[in-house]
């Protein structure tokens, strides 16, 4: 799984998002993406897999009373907005995700053909 | 043991991110990364007439154990944000989120009411408002 680079929309200056921080971890099952989703809320987020490229975007909501004037802010977009490239043996299919208090978690599990297995080594 | 990858991905495409993400640095954006990164958790500040609204983006954490105080006009958040530890055999490709002890200060107005404060954790934000004291909100003044 890698970071896809190759993105680029024509809109993509009007569509300015904050790259939410993210842990990527593999082990023999698959892969586990953890997403910093602050303030978004469970309606709002928005996960899709087209071909191999896996898009998280999330739109915050605040609450904020009437008439209220920011003096400070350090999260200046409303959107986050992250891809990612799959690789092969990773089965888009099949993603579970889980997502609470503004943390996503993603389990991609690997393909059936590309669980690991163990090779013999005959000595002859 | 919890190990990095010695090949996550290649050079050029790391160069080219990291190329992106200075430029979105200059011009577009602060990155949620760079402040996450100094000062977790991000901050926005606000207020109106009657209140001071101070929004604290610290997503998976237990509120209980989050510690927020007011003393002479100071306002602390404190806490500690624990992640679930990767497991023995698991490879860690990218580690960008916060996790420890954390503590963010701000200072508040002087016409604040200490007495008068409320604060909710939603979607990962804490949502601290505080209100300002009846006397040093706007009135009207009738000329006679």
């Amino acid at each position: 799984m890698s970071e896809n680079t190759a993105v680029s929309k024509p809109d993509a200056r009007d569509d300015a998002a904050l790259q939410p921080p993210v842990d990527v971890i593999e082990d023999t099952s698959g892969i586990t993406l953890y997403a910093d989703l602050a303030g978004v809320p469970k309606d709002r987020l928005h996960l899709h897999v087209e071909g191999d490229a896996l898009t998280i975007e999330g739109e915050v909501d605040l609450e904020m009373p009437e008439g209220m004037e920011s003096s400070h802010a350090e999260v200046a977009l409303a959107r986050y907005r992250r891809v990612f490239t799959l690789s092969k043996e990773l089965d888009a299919s099949k993603v579970g995700a889980e997502f609470k208090n503004g943390v996503l978690k993603l389990s991609i599990p690997k393909a059936e053909h590309a669980q690991p297995r163990k090779v013999q080594v005959k000595v002859m | 043991m919890m190990y990095r990858s010695l090949f996550p991905r290649d050079v050029l495409s790391e160069l080219d991110r990291l190329q992106r993400e200075m430029q979105q640095g200059l011009h577009l954006s602060p990155s949620i990364r760079g402040i996450a990164r100094g000062s977790f958790p991000a901050m926005n500040v606000g207020g109106t007439a009657k209140s001071v609204e101070i929004y604290a983006f610290a997503p998976g954490i237990d509120p209980a154990t989050l510690d927020v105080q007011i003393e002479k006009g100071v306002l602390t958040v404190a806490g500690e944000r624990k992640l679930d530890p990767p497991g023995e055999k698991a490879t860690v490709h990218i580690d960008e989120r916060f996790a420890g002890r954390f503590r963010r200060v701000v200072t508040l107005p002087d016409d604040i009411d200490a007495n008068a404060v409320e604060a909710k954790y939603r979607d990962g934000v804490l949502r601290i408002s505080i209100a300002r004291k009846e006397d040093a909100q706007p009135r009207r003044i009738t000329i006679q």
